[in-house]
């Protein structure tokens, strides 16, 4: 019964992150199809800072890697290791999205807000949703940790843990393709 | 793969057992994302340092969309445990979805490619020039 419940539980969340996907989708397609639309304005590569957004995306690698040891503390019982792996989650998903955070104010500062161009709208729209994400499974994240504190860890919580873990993956796996489209392809085009 | 690790909780040995042997699995993972994540970051940097000499653009974009593609199979691998053992229907919406974002992203930039190609004005006007001979 529980397992059953289980299985459909992260189909169901399975398919959420499915139709986010798709969002993704049309906004990397908006990316791609406005990436030369400069107006006059800096392109990627006049803007982009390479080993600062390595960093990033390693901070944020290093995050999901945690996140899964947190998910594997959990199914085991491991409870120490659970929450300090949590909490290590958490750090780097922080770290990460003040880096992100710091990127957008320097761009703003220097006039390159999301008004400045259509290449800058649809850069902001698809960084930033991907940043929105990274916020919302912080604050996820922290009512985990209270959840935890307070009721320990039930079955119901393990399964609660695997669906976080799902979802900070997943955004790991989007931000591959970020880096790729966005920075790397950006700095070299 | 969760009925096992449940099975596990009767018998302390083969939970420490069981516990360093998926950390190694993990950090597998960790380490060949991160190595081909390097990879392509080295590339790009030799690429841009060399003004596009050493590696020209036709190897350089097919190289780093290979080595996401690749990273992208390591992390569903390691990370979210999409293999051939895990639930069907994952995997069939997971295709069925990744199919349906390469064809929005590669139909709006072919589509917007070829807009921008037939009706831009400035090729307009060239166009019209070069077939009237003015």
């Amino acid at each position: 019964m529980e397992e059953t419940k289980n299985e459909k539980t992260l189909l169901g969340f399975w398919i959420y992150l499915m139709t986010d996907l798709t969002m993704f989708a049309g906004l990397f397609a908006a990316y791609a199809v406005l990436r030369t639309n400069t107006f006059g304005g800096p392109p990627m590569r006049d803007i982009v800072n390479l080993p600062f957004v390595l960093i990033e995306t390693l901070v944020l690698l290093l995050s999901s890697f945690t996140s899964g040891i947190a998910v594997l503390s959990a199914t085991l019982g491991r409870i120490k290791s659970m929450v300090l792996m949590l909490c290590l989650t958490f750090l780097l998903g922080a770290s990460f999205l003040g880096m992100e955070l710091y990127e957008f104010h320097n761009l703003f500062i220097e006039g390159n807000t999301f008004q400045r161009s259509g290449f800058l709208s649809s850069y902001f729209g698809l960084v930033g949703t991907h940043g929105l994400h990274i916020f919302a499974g912080l604050i996820w994240l922290m009512i985990l940790l209270v959840f935890v504190a307070r009721k320990g860890l039930t079955k119901g919580m393990v399964r609660k843990l695997t669906l976080f873990g799902i979802f900070w993956h997943f955004l790991d796996i989007v931000w591959i393709f970020i880096f790729t489209f966005v920075y790397l392809m950006g700095a070299a085009l | 793969m969760d009925i096992y690790l449940y099975l596990c909780l009767f018998d302390g040995g083969s939970i420490m057992k069981e516990y360093y042997k998926q950390i190694a699995f993990y950090s597998v993972g960790l380490l060949s994302a991160a190595i081909l994540t390097l990879v392509a970051y080295i590339l790009t940097q030799i690429h841009v340092n060399s003004y596009h000499e050493v590696i020209p653009h036709a190897v350089l974009i097919p190289s780093v969309l290979i080595l996401a593609f690749l990273q992208m199979c390591v992390q569903l691998v390691f990370f979210l445990h999409i293999t051939n053992k895990s639930s069907r229907w994952n995997v069939v919406f997971f295709l069925m979805t990744f199919g349906g974002v390469l064809v929005i992203i590669i139909a709006s930039v072919w589509i917007m490619y070829h807009l921008n190609y037939n009706m831009t004005p400035v090729q307009i006007n060239q166009y019209i020039q070069d077939q009237s001979g003015l």
